[in-house]
């Protein structure tokens, strides 16, 4: 029936299109919109019966009236996948953006995507060195994760996820991941941003990007993670990359779900989000990971902003109970001017424990990352009690672990952007701001590593 | 009767067909494709079907079809040790079939049909048997007996029995009815298989982690509920209680959750040896994954699926554990497929029939009389993910109004690495009155008595640290002082516990008293030598108590813990002297 366009539109309401009388239209296809002015515009079957068919459309519904045309494609949504897309700038819809050629396509691919069968993934254990201390010492990222950033409006997250994709490599090995970058809804200054920062270092020959800005349709924000997911599932399951999945912001993305929700006249969950939300986010997180006899890999690195900072938000809680993990952004570090402003008490890495030790990073990391957090964890606690009852009337102990929480943020958290740390640096660095506190007090310490590793050991 | 119909509507995973005959709960094949669906619910003409595949391209007019069975799972041997998906397809099955993305319109028979089986019959020609009655053995895997059993509402007198090598379709049995039995029977998920009557739990299910065993203990039979926000550690938690727990079979259901979590569990349970029987794990395990990215249907119906294969070794006379990871996610799949179907919403938009569902599911759970007259149990242990940590909400209140046993995991002591993290002011069992004389004739005497006493101390604790988070601790009563030691060392010696040390993984429920014992003895020791003088410090530092609380590290501590004790206690009252 491809080719036949109705004009039959009842009701168009919010970004979604009614019409009747049409021929049996497939769930999910794509649709073609004629205005008649002869703008395009495009979209996706949301609910389909012999009577009614709601169409979801991506542009907005600005200017479309019921003398517009309507054309079914007879297929689901595709994106054409080749190489070619590396080192290309695409729309939030899958266009260039950047003035160059259509992508001549190797294959189409379903953006959906299908789940990867539990029975064939492999475990995620290889190390990722970021070059930031505290995400290599506290939250090590492990390729084929999925580990957000817990942000909020003024905050520093851009920055930190571009340092991450410029130094991001596996330990020892100059194997350099491809990014692909999504932006949804974010601006035209953070864009720019990204992209000049991009190509300053040359890493846009290495990167995919779609973008769809803060004045591009809300409702494109649902394609484009899966239209970058998809892309990434290409090079990496068929064309053996190891892919950075970088996508921003991700209550954008959310922001528009419940749009389309409300258009619908669906039945909302907390806060007005859907009540599929959970599963509609879960299809975009759990399409990283490694798959047993393949080679590439896809590592996710999306960015929220928790409105209002309020981490129980339904966007960061239902992400964390997808994600492996997460790195909270504190506005109370990067007001006091630390960069980068990782609090790393509430952050956590979930698949740390398989790839750090002796083989992948360095025997003693388990033991001084536990130090450093319990220390940190303490002194910060200490604060409170020192705001109460003054310094003076710590212990000796408690003194110590206060200056050390003081020193934790300003020598350890503290790095410039473009500051590269090993972890070997890291891990020396920890083991020199833990010499200030008296070893007595260091119990999470294995007595072994501080008689090789302390700096009273090894001078 | 009209078995066939056409769609007429689609709408995500629910699906409208009309022109056929249905009745509820009815399995269909929907589209070209022949995806499986459910009937769950009828307007005149029009059947409501919820499809446990993606529905992308399919149409209006695409034939449906009416299978006139209920959903069902296949019980028979072969189960152990398999990895299914939400409706019983083997995962490995599919990525032979589909390769490695989950594809659709792939059947898939739940084990191997023509896999040949010893079969050792029970019963002789002319034995009478009733329904659930054993006729003869499978040695299924080197832990595992699989005893095949008269199905449900079948009876009569034994015809013809085999003995030997048989498949699972291939008929063993005859009775004079002319009832053909095979090793493999049917049985619809969502009604709850018979037994005779269920009788109140007694023996305590024995998970090798000592807040649970210890101070909320769980009996075989029982229910317990283990809400917690993310990153409190529900899933490490539940993998503990599948690895360690002394029930004889685990069914392990990973309900919407994370793909890599699940390879995890898949990578490491071959390797893991069951303390109980020094066995592979896996060979006691049936385990059920569907992630949160696979079709949401599916997810709903995984857990019936689940408790079904759990009932079904029950009636064998086995104790089951099944672990649900996280039932939050299975009620969120009946909320996502209520409001497709634009029912009146009760409490945040989940189904107003939640709490009943949930209720249902957890009574099956129970140790029963089975039909054979043998003792069986199922014991339900369900994760619950509460959004923001709030337990306030509709999934988690509906299960702690069933479950007996609350296991509440907290973030912040998560925050301070206190794992497990579990709470121990709000959390409860109300099986100790039904478990205490277990523990009396199977521990000590006094063991009810010790838990009251290590229960007290923490909550006294709880009381006194309001005040020092005012005044600081100095300015406590020394006897108080020590009382803030000894609750210490029941955190950080008893309670804490490291799910991934090969030693303190586990700790026999033996080892567990004497633990609690010990920490009495110090105290205990500790009043006495400040009774005549000696200074809390020097009693609190004494070298033979880190040494006591060390040794919990190491293989062997339950031979020497006593002398341990001792040690301690010695030098304890040696600081009097000093002073």
């Amino acid at each position: 029936m491809t080719g036949k366009e109705y004009r039959t539109i009842t009701d168009v309401k919010g970004p979604l299109v009614f019409l009747n009388k049409t021929e049996p239209v497939a769930f999910g296809e794509i649709v073609t919109l004629r205005l008649s002015n002869g703008t395009i515009k495009n979209g996706q079957v949301l609910d389909t019966s012999d009577d009614l068919v709601i169409v979801q459309v991506f542009e907005g519904t600005a200017k479309i009236d019921r003398e517009s045309g309507v054309t079914f494609m007879g297929d689901v949504f595709k994106l054409p996948v080749s190489t070619d897309l590396v080192g290309r700038i695409l729309d939030g819809a899958g266009r260039p953006r950047d003035g160059g050629p259509e992508i001549v396509a190797d294959e189409k691919a379903d953006i959906i995507g299908a789940a990867i069968n539990p029975y064939s993934r492999q475990s995620p254990n290889d190390f990722i060195q970021t070059g930031v201390s505290a995400i290599d010492l506290c939250t090590s990222l492990v390729r084929g994760q999925k580990l957000p950033i817990f942000s909020a409006s003024g905050l520093p997250h851009n920055d930190i996820a571009l340092q991450i994709a410029r130094q991001a490599k596996l330990k020892d090995s100059d194997e350099e991941f491809i990014v692909v970058f999504c932006a949804m809804g974010i601006t035209a200054e953070e864009y720019n941003f990204f992209r000049s920062d991009l190509e300053r270092t040359g890493a846009l020959e290495n990167a995919v990007l779609f973008v769809n800005l803060a004045d591009d349709p809300a409702v494109e924000r649902i394609i484009t993670p899966r239209l970058a997911l998809t892309a990434a599932e290409y090079l990496a399951f068929e064309k053996d990359y190891h892919v950075l999945v970088i996508y921003t912001d991700m209550t954008n993305y959310c922001d528009a779900l419940r749009q389309i929700g409300a258009a619908r006249e669906e039945v909302p969950g907390r806060r007005g989000y859907p009540g599929y939300m959970y599963t509609d986010l879960a299809m975009l997180y759990e399409r990283a990971g490694i798959i047993k006899n393949k080679k590439g890999s896809i590592t996710q690195f999306p960015i929220l902003t928790m409105p209002g900072d309020d981490i129980t938000h339904p966007i960061p809680d239902l992400s964390g109970y997808i994600t492996e993990g997460q790195i909270v952004i504190s506005r109370e570090l990067h007001q006091q001017g630390i960069y980068p402003p990782i609090n790393v008490l509430p952050s956590l890495s979930r698949l740390m424990g398989s790839c750090i030790g002796e083989k992948t990073t360095r025997e003693d990391h388990k033991s001084v990352s536990d130090q450093m957090y319990a220390a940190y964890a303490q002194g910060r606690e200490l604060r409170g009690l020192v705001a109460i009852v003054g310094e003076d009337a710590l212990n000796e102990r408690d003194k110590q672990l206060l200056d050390f929480s003081g020193v934790f943020e300003d020598k350890f958290l503290r790095q410039t952007r473009d500051e590269d740390r090993s972890i070997e640096e890291t891990l020396d660095l920890c083991w020199t701001l833990m010499s200030a506190i008296d070893t007595k007090y260091l119990v999470r310490l294995d007595q072994k590593w501080i008689d090789k590793y302390h700096p009273d050991n090894r001078a | 009767m009209n078995n066939e119909g056409v769609i007429y509507r689609i709408s995500g995973p629910v699906v409208t067909a009309t022109g056929m005959n249905a009745a509820m709960y009815d399995v269909v094949r929907v589209g070209h494709e022949g995806l499986m669906g459910e009937v769950i619910e009828l307007h005149g003409e029009k059947a409501v079907i919820q499809v446990y595949e993606d529905t992308s391209g399919i149409r209006p007019g695409e034939p449906v079809l009416n299978t006139q069975e209920t959903l069902s799972v296949s019980l028979g041997p072969g189960l152990l040790t398999q990895i299914y998906d939400g409706i019983q397809r083997p995962l490995p099955t599919l990525e032979e079939e589909m390769g490695v993305f989950i594809t659709r319109g792939v059947d898939a028979d739940a084990f191997d049909l023509e896999k040949i089986w010893t079969f050792e019959p029970q019963v002789a020609v002319g034995d009478e048997v009733v329904a659930g009655q054993v006729i003869g053995h499978v040695q299924e895997t080197e832990t595992i007996v699989h005893k095949i059993m008269v199905p449900p509402s079948v009876s009569g007198v034994v015809k013809s029995i085999e003995s030997g090598d048989y498949n699972v379709t291939q008929t063993i049995c005859v009775l004079d009815n002319g009832t053909e039995m095979q090793m493999m029977q049917k049985w619809p998920v969502r009604t709850p298989r018979p037994f005779q009557q269920k009788y109140a739990p007694e023996t305590p299910l024995i998970t090798g982690m000592r807040i649970l065993d210890f101070l909320f203990p769980l009996a075989k039979g029982g229910a317990a509920g283990i809400p917690g926000p993310f990153g409190s550690g529900k899933t490490v938690t539940q993998q503990s209680l599948a690895k360690y727990s002394d029930a004889q079979l685990v069914v392990y259901i990973g309900c919407g959750e994370r793909g890599n979590e699940m390879t995890e569990v898949l990578d490491e349970f071959p390797h893991l040896i069951d303390p109980n029987t020094g066995k592979p794990l896996m060979e006691r395990t049936v385990m059920i994954a569907n992630t949160s990215n696979m079709p949401v249907a599916a997810r709903e119906a995984s857990v019936y699926t689940g408790i079904t294969i759990a009932e079904y070794f029950r009636d064998m006379g086995y104790d089951v554990a099944l672990m649900a990871d996280s039932t939050s996610r299975w009620a969120e799949a009946m909320r996502e497929i209520s409001s497709r179907l634009e029912e009146m919403p009760g409490e945040e938009g989940y189904p107003a029939y939640l709490s009943s569902r949930i209720a249902e599911f957890y009574e099956r759970a129970g140790r029963v009389e089975t039909l054979n007259g043998d003792d069986g149990s199922v014991t339900v242990i369900g994760a619950v993910s509460p959004p923001g940590g709030d337990i306030s909400e509709p999934v988690s209140q509906g299960t702690l109004r069933i479950v007996k046993v609350f296991w509440g995991l907290d973030a912040g002591l998560a925050r301070q690495r206190h794992f497990p993290a579990i709470n121990w002011l709000n959390s409860y069992s109300l099986y100790p009155q039904s478990l205490d004389q277990w523990f009396r004739d199977n521990i000590s005497q006094d063991f009810p008595e010790v838990r009251t006493q290590i229960s007290g101390l923490l909550q006294i604790e709880s009381e006194l640290q309001e005040i020092v988070q005012l005044v600081g601790s100095d300015a406590l009563p020394t006897d108080q002082q020590l009382t803030l030691e000894v609750a210490r060392m029941i955190r950080e010696y008893f309670l804490q516990q490291n799910g991934f040390h090969d030693v303190d993984a586990y700790c026999d429920i033996h080892l567990q008293y004497q633990m609690a014992k010990a920490i009495l003895s110090f105290q205990d020791a500790a009043k006495s030598a400040m009774a005549s003088g000696a200074v809390l410090n020097d009693v609190v530092n004494v070298p033979a108590r880190s040494d006591l609380m060390r040794g919990r590290f190491e293989k062997g501590y339950i031979d020497v813990i006593a002398d341990m004790v001792k040690k301690m206690t010695d030098q304890i009252a040696e600081t009097v002297e000093e002073n």
